[in-house]
């Protein structure tokens, strides 16, 4: 419980001082999910609590955002290694508990990527599971193709789109 | 939802299932109407777009020109012969000489046609309309035979004015039906989803409008995500999906009480419901785990029965008409394919197997085709096949067509399409040939749409 406490308190303050000389990890992931605005019409903005652990979460792993190949579901290696750092980070903040939003690209029909984008949060979730997240913690939603994050109609766009997105929601 | 009641006066006829009023007489004495299609004109809906059948359609006359809540009778007559003639034109079918081209004609002249007066017709209507002591409006409509000089089509319609236009559509459908031996689909009405906003945020609401656009009205307000809604087969209730509380689930809209309720009674996403044809039960899909299963559940609620549990994702079920099968589409095989299984998920065989994926297919209301959208190449199709796999025909050829529909007779299809790169997608329709393919007017973009069926 102390350790819970001392973390968010933790968090709490990096957040205060973020306007600062803010100190980013070596490994941030480049531009595509480093935006201001929650790419979910769910995601807490950031000035409620939860909406500042999630930036501090974002801060803090590899990356917030794992993807997909066309039509897959599967954790390539790539993605193992932003689970990792989510899983350790989970472990390390007890009391956090998340979403794993699914999402897939236009180029699939409406109801199937439904379907996808459920499978791809659950390939995330089970994948932290399995490195000692408990799943009680853990909720999933799927978009389908009705929040792509890059709008083009491109491989390129359609690449990014194909993802999953862990969000601290408290 | 306001319940719209039209009492369909056949004049004289027969036919069941029709709520029929005894109504004045049209303005002269009757003549035998055929119910048979024996008459000399036929129009052939397979051939029948490459010479379009020449139809006069001048405006309708009214016995005295009265005020109405649905305008003057005499401007009336010329709106009633517009909505038919954009009917019949829309079909592909007929080369319309509409109320803005065509001769005026008399009142007293719409059941004594002046067969050698016409010319640069092969078929003429006629009809008139007469405001009621009650109220209501009384419609007439003819179809005459301009070479054989016989009468094809004697309908008459007693219509509250606000439902003057569905008077129009009747008219319409009884010259389609004579003329081509189809059944009708103009008086019909498509629930979609309306689309607005940027790509990466669209809002979406549900929305209502008569098949020729009209009469359009907004169901939902836009704050959440809503997708796939479906119309009743009773036209009583539209069953969809919706992001409310971001729980994806499936929603049923009480169409008279105006209320929403959610139907499936489970924390898992449940998504992509159709109605059974009784309209009694939905077939919807649950995703368990990252997997995803078609399962039944009846209209009230209550305990869904599971019917596939294949590993995959199995969605996008659809009953045929007699409610024995269902048609689905499932990736159990490595990528989406289409497969045919009993209503009670016994027997279920795979009935695509052409290049690329099959996706969203849907039964026609005739029960000998199954439409859907195949992708693959870089562009999304929308098909047909026989109901037992074969017999595949590609009716468009576009880089993003998806969910089709069908009219209530099986004739035509609507889906939507997206340019690539727009995010803007639209409803279209195109004829079951492959021919004719239409942009549908929508006052937002448009995507998901559902026809209902014919209206009593």
């Amino acid at each position: 419980m102390a350790k819970m406490t001392t973390s968010l308190v933790l968090g709490l303050a990096l957040v205060a001082t973020a306007g600062c000389a803010k100190k980013r990890p070596a490994e941030l992931p480049p531009a595509p999910t480093e935006n201001t605005t929650p790419v979910t019409d769910g995601g807490e903005s950031s000035d409620t609590l939860a909406g500042r652990l999630n930036e501090q979460f974002k801060r803090e792993v590899t990356s917030d955002t794992i993807h997909f190949a066309l039509d897959q579901y599967d954790i390539d290696s790539e993605a193992r290694g932003i689970l990792d750092s989510q899983a350790a980070w989970l472990v390390a903040h007890a009391e956090a508990r998340i979403t794993i939003e699914g999402h897939a690209d236009e180029r699939g029909t409406r109801e199937y990527n439904l379907g996808l984008g459920d499978r791809r949060a659950n390939a995330a979730k089970n994948y932290l599971a399995a490195r000692g997240v408990s799943p009680t913690r853990i909720t999933t939603i799927s978009y389908g193709k009705e929040r792509p994050i890059a709008l083009g109609s491109d491989e390129a766009s359609w690449a990014q789109n194909r993802r999953a997105v862990t969000i601290v929601i408290n | 939802m306001r319940t719209l009641k039209i009492a369909l006066a056949a004049l004289m006829a027969s036919s069941a299932g029709i709520a029929q009023a005894q109504v004045a007489p049209p303005p002269i004495g009757a003549a035998p109407v055929q119910d048979d299609q024996s008459g000399g004109l036929v129009v052939d809906v397979e051939g029948g777009m490459s010479a379009p059948l020449p139809i006069l359609i001048p405006a309708m006359p009214t016995s005295a020109v009265t005020s109405t809540a649905a305008g003057s009778t005499d401007d009336l007559g010329r709106r009633l012969a517009q909505i038919v003639d954009d009917d019949l034109r829309n079909t592909g079918l007929f080369k319309t000489v509409g109320p803005g081209a065509a001769r005026a004609i008399a009142y007293s002249e719409v059941t004594q046609p002046n067969y050698a007066g016409w010319s640069g017709g092969q078929a003429l209507v006629q009809g008139y309309v007469r405001a009621n002591g009650n109220g209501t409006l009384t419609i007439g409509c003819y179809l005459y035979d301009l070479a054989a000089q016989t009468e094809l089509v004697r309908q008459g319609f007693v219509v509250a004015p606000g439902d003057w236009r569905r008077a129009a559509h009747k008219c319409a459908d009884s010259i389609y039906t004579r003329l081509t031996g189809e059944g009708p689909y103009f008086d019909s009405q498509i629930v979609y989803v309306a689309e607005q906003g940027p790509k990466g945020k669209r809002r979406k609401q549900i929305a209502i409008m008569d098949q020729d656009g009209a009469n359009h009205r907004f169901l939902t307000n836009g704050q959440n995500i809503v997708l796939t809604p479906r119309m009743s087969p009773k036209q009583n209730a539209i069953v969809y999906m919706s992001y409310e509380n971001r729980r994806p689930s499936i929603w049923i809209y009480d169409m008279s009480a105006r209320t929403n309720r959610r139907l499936v009674d489970n924390v898992s996403q449940n998504f992509a419901p159709h109605f059974s044809p009784d309209g009694r039960s939905i077939l919807f899909s649950m995703s368990v785990a990252g997997n995803s299963d078609l399962y039944r559940i009846g209209t009230g609620g209550g305990q869904p029965q599971r019917l596939t549990n294949a590993p995959g994702i199995d969605t996008g079920g659809s009953y045929s008409p007699d409610g024995s099968k269902i048609v689905f589409e499932s990736d159990r095989g490595g990528t989406q394919q289409l497969y045919v299984m009993n209503a009670d998920g016994s027997n279920q065989k795979r009935i695509s197997f052409g290049g690329g994926r099959y996706a969203t297919p849907v039964w026609s209301p005739r029960g000998d085709l199954i439409a859907f959208t195949r992708t693959g190449g870089g562009a999304f199709r929308i098909g047909v096949m026989n109901a037992g796999g074969g017999g595949e025909k590609l009716l468009t050829n576009a880089w993003g067509d998806e969910g089709p529909t069908w009219s209530p007779n099986g004739r035509v299809l609507m889906f939507f399409r997206a340019a690539q790169g727009s995010g803007r997608p639209d409803l279209w329709s195109v004829d079951l040939t492959g021919v004719n393919a239409r942009k549908i007017p929508t006052p937002l973009d448009g995507s998901d749409p559902s026809w209902g069926p014919i209206r009593p």
